[in-house]
């Protein structure tokens, strides 16, 4: 049991990641579709960095950069020339897969250091790494995980106290209103574009460098995909995105593990729960139509001051 | 200073140039990104072309990619003109080339060629409909996200054959292999030209789409829904009828192009099948305006470059993935280009400012 929920805790990682960041672009009133194409680039820029420098913290920060690029061009795309969001982030999608196929066309396969990988090894917590069941999950982990956990703490921080992220959820909820207190519409969904682009491109890296560790082509494999359908599982609140992850991570690996224990449920069957479960949050969610519940109201709505 | 103002139309001789300019632009900058690569990104693009046209069979080869992206992006225009963002194409896709081998695993050898095919057909173009019927009702019911719903359904799609095929529908004289039983002969479209008749299909799903969307009640209800809802209820339209009905026209033309990848391609069904059509034809219907005969032809456009890079492959080991990395750049810079169609950027100079203040 507390190895399957230690193996839990590490599938989720990527998850986490890269709902956090997509959580920040839509809190700000951007759909970035383009979640899976930033994770790609983030694996590989980071992947390569570790192999070149032998670096964790090089690499983390390659990796983080990579997917803040790409968010940062999405941004330019949606907020400083307009263009339509949804096709804007399937573009980043396919644009990443490209870019990633490229940069590591010489690199699949090939291991990281010993070095390098033992950097990311378990650090437990004195104390609380002993609690029983959850104390190893959660307390004897690496560095990125803690990292993780912080994240979640930091935005929900970031979303309730601090002016910055109050000023985000305005320009979400309603673009016109925010500029006309006075909020730089545009800057603030830069900032918060390109913060969730690097989130997603350390949850790329984290599959790089940690869980396999190693480069192959479909190495994200949709985990992108169900970062963009996290968000909404979680109604847009960091703490349940957390959760939601563990979920979404234990379901993951829960088919093999069934298995294993020799009782019989095809992993294919398995593998649809997350995303029948995300169809009826959305669906129970707008059905119930709990104002909290619901995306930012402005989500994907393009603002021009112009045609106010 | 920097100010921004609307245009309000532009010849239509100069959108073009813009348009031609931003994509120019883009390969220029591809090219680039190539060369860092350390490749001749002139030698590339010369044998992506020839890859792709160079000869007879490369040109069928072409064709046959065209083709289920021409219906697919036919579908997705229908569902995009009505500013419904149907990014489901690719469950679509999947569980028509179900519903077809359905249809072609059950059904008798003995069955005619046609019947066979038209089955299949139908079947296909059924269960593609039926699979963007459960989120285009629940967007015309209770307002549901369709994006999220629509992506979600495309991985339930795929999970679902991926369990036929590793399941259920395992075939055992493959020896363990999981793959579907091959088609009988009667399930496989015939051949016309050297090419599948899938080509003509794409023609009329081309011609049909235009006359729909152009020429019926129907079609110039889902425009005005696109255009603006509050002049779709003012007009008293049945908004929630349109919405299904262009999601299962949507759908259904997905689903059809499943069937042919399964019938003239595959000769199959493979979880693998959609081969990401659903998400190129998002761009390529993007990218042609929505208008049906554009958006056909860059349909082409983008099969010689889906072709021509796997030629590139084989050719000069460079990985397919240039293909991704080369639409994505056009699109950035085509997507950007929208805005100077939209927009005109005047430099103002601050002092002029001040005076007339």
């Amino acid at each position: 049991m507390e190895s399957f929920l230690v193996a839990v805790v590490v599938a989720s990682m990527p998850l986490l990641f890269a709902t956090l960041g997509e959580l920040l672009s839509e809190k700000a009133g951007n759909l970035n579709l383009g979640v899976e194409g930033m994770m790609l680039m983030g694996a590989v820029i980071g992947f390569r960095v570790g192999l070149a420098t032998n670096s964790p913290i090089l690499a983390v920060l390659a990796a983080l950069l990579a997917g803040a690029f790409g968010a940062a061009m999405f941004a330019f795309l949606t907020v400083s020339l307009r263009a339509n969001q949804v096709v804007t982030g399937l573009t980043l999608t396919i644009f990443g897969s490209g870019f990633a196929g490229l940069v590591g066309r010489d690199v699949v396969g090939v291991p990281l250091s010993l070095q390098l990988r033992n950097s990311f090894d378990a650090i437990p917590i004195p104390l609380l790494s002993k609690i029983p069941v959850i104390g190893k999950p959660l307390f004897d982990q690496d560095i990125l995980v803690y990292f993780g956990f912080a994240c979640v703490i930091l935005i929900l921080l970031y979303f309730k106290k601090t002016r910055i992220g109050l000023n985000t959820r305005a320009v979400g909820e309603n673009a016109a209103a925010a500029d006309a207190s006075g909020i730089n519409v545009n800057l603030y969904k830069y900032l918060n574009i390109t913060a969730g682009g690097a989130l997603c491109g350390l949850g790329g890296a984290y599959m790089t460098l940690v869980t396999i560790p190693v480069w192959q082509q479909d190495v994200v494999a949709g985990r992108g995909w169900i970062a963009v359908a996290l968000v909404i599982f979680a109604s847009w609140r960091p703490v349940k995105a957390w959760l939601g992850a563990l979920l979404f991570g234990a379901l993951s690996i829960l088919g093999y593990r069934l298995q294993a224990m020799g009782i019989s449920l095809s992993q294919y069957l398995v593998d649809m729960i997350p995303y029948i479960a995300t169809i009826l949050v959305v669906i129970v969610s707008t059905y119930k139509n709990r104002k909290e519940d619901l995306p930012p109201a402005d989500l994907s709505n393009p603002y021009f001051r112009e045609e106010r | 200073m920097i100010k921004i103002n609307k245009r309000a139309s532009l010849p239509k001789r100069k959108e073009m140039m813009i348009q031609a300019l931003a994509v120019l632009l883009s390969l220029v900058f591809a090219g680039l990104v190539i060369l860092a690569m350390g490749y001749n990104p002139l030698e590339v693009y010369y044998r992506i072309v020839e890859g792709s046209v160079g000869t007879i069979i490369r040109i069928q080869q072409t064709i046959n990619k065209a083709v289920p992206l021409i219906i697919v992006s036919m579908g997705i225009l229908v569902a995009f003109k009505m500013k419904f963002w149907n990014i489901g194409g690719e469950g679509q896709i999947m569980m028509g080339a179900f519903g077809a081998t359905l249809v072609a695993l059950n059904l008798p050898e003995s069955v005619p060629t046609p019947i066979m095919l038209l089955a299949m057909a139908v079947m296909a173009t059924l269960c593609g409909a039926i699979w963007a019927f459960i989120p285009a009702f629940f967007k015309a019911k209770f307002g549901t996200n369709e994006t999220i719903f629509t992506l979600m359904m495309n991985y339930i799609a795929i999970k679902f054959v991926t369990y036929m095929q590793f399941g259920p529908w395992k075939d055992p004289s493959f020896g363990g292999f999981p793959k579907v039983a091959s088609f009988h002969d009667n399930a496989i479209m015939p051949s016309l030209f050297g090419l599948h008749i899938g080509w003509i299909i794409a023609l009329f799903a081309v011609a049909g789409v235009y006359i729909f969307i152009h020429h019926t009640k129907r079609g110039y209800e889902i425009s005005v829904v696109g255009e603006s809802l509050d002049t779709a209820r003012y007009a008293g339209m049945n908004i929630k009828a349109i919405i299904i009905t262009a999601m299962l026209v949507s759908g259904g033309l997905c689903g059809l192009a499943g069937m042919i990848q399964a019938s003239a391609i595959e000769k199959t069904l493979t979880y693998t099948i959609s081969a990401g059509y659903g998400f190129t034809a998002i761009i390529t219907a993007w990218l042609g305006r929505l208008s049906a005969p554009v958006v056909g032809v860059v349909c082409f456009l983008f099969a010689m470059l889906l072709q021509g890079s796997s030629f590139l492959q084989a050719s000069m080991a460079i990985p397919a993935s240039v293909a991704d990395m080369i639409q994505g750049v056009i699109l950035f810079f085509v997507l950007g280009s929208d805005f100077f169609l939209q927009y005109k950027v005047v430099l103002k100079d601050k002092k002029a400012v001040k005076e007339v203040a």
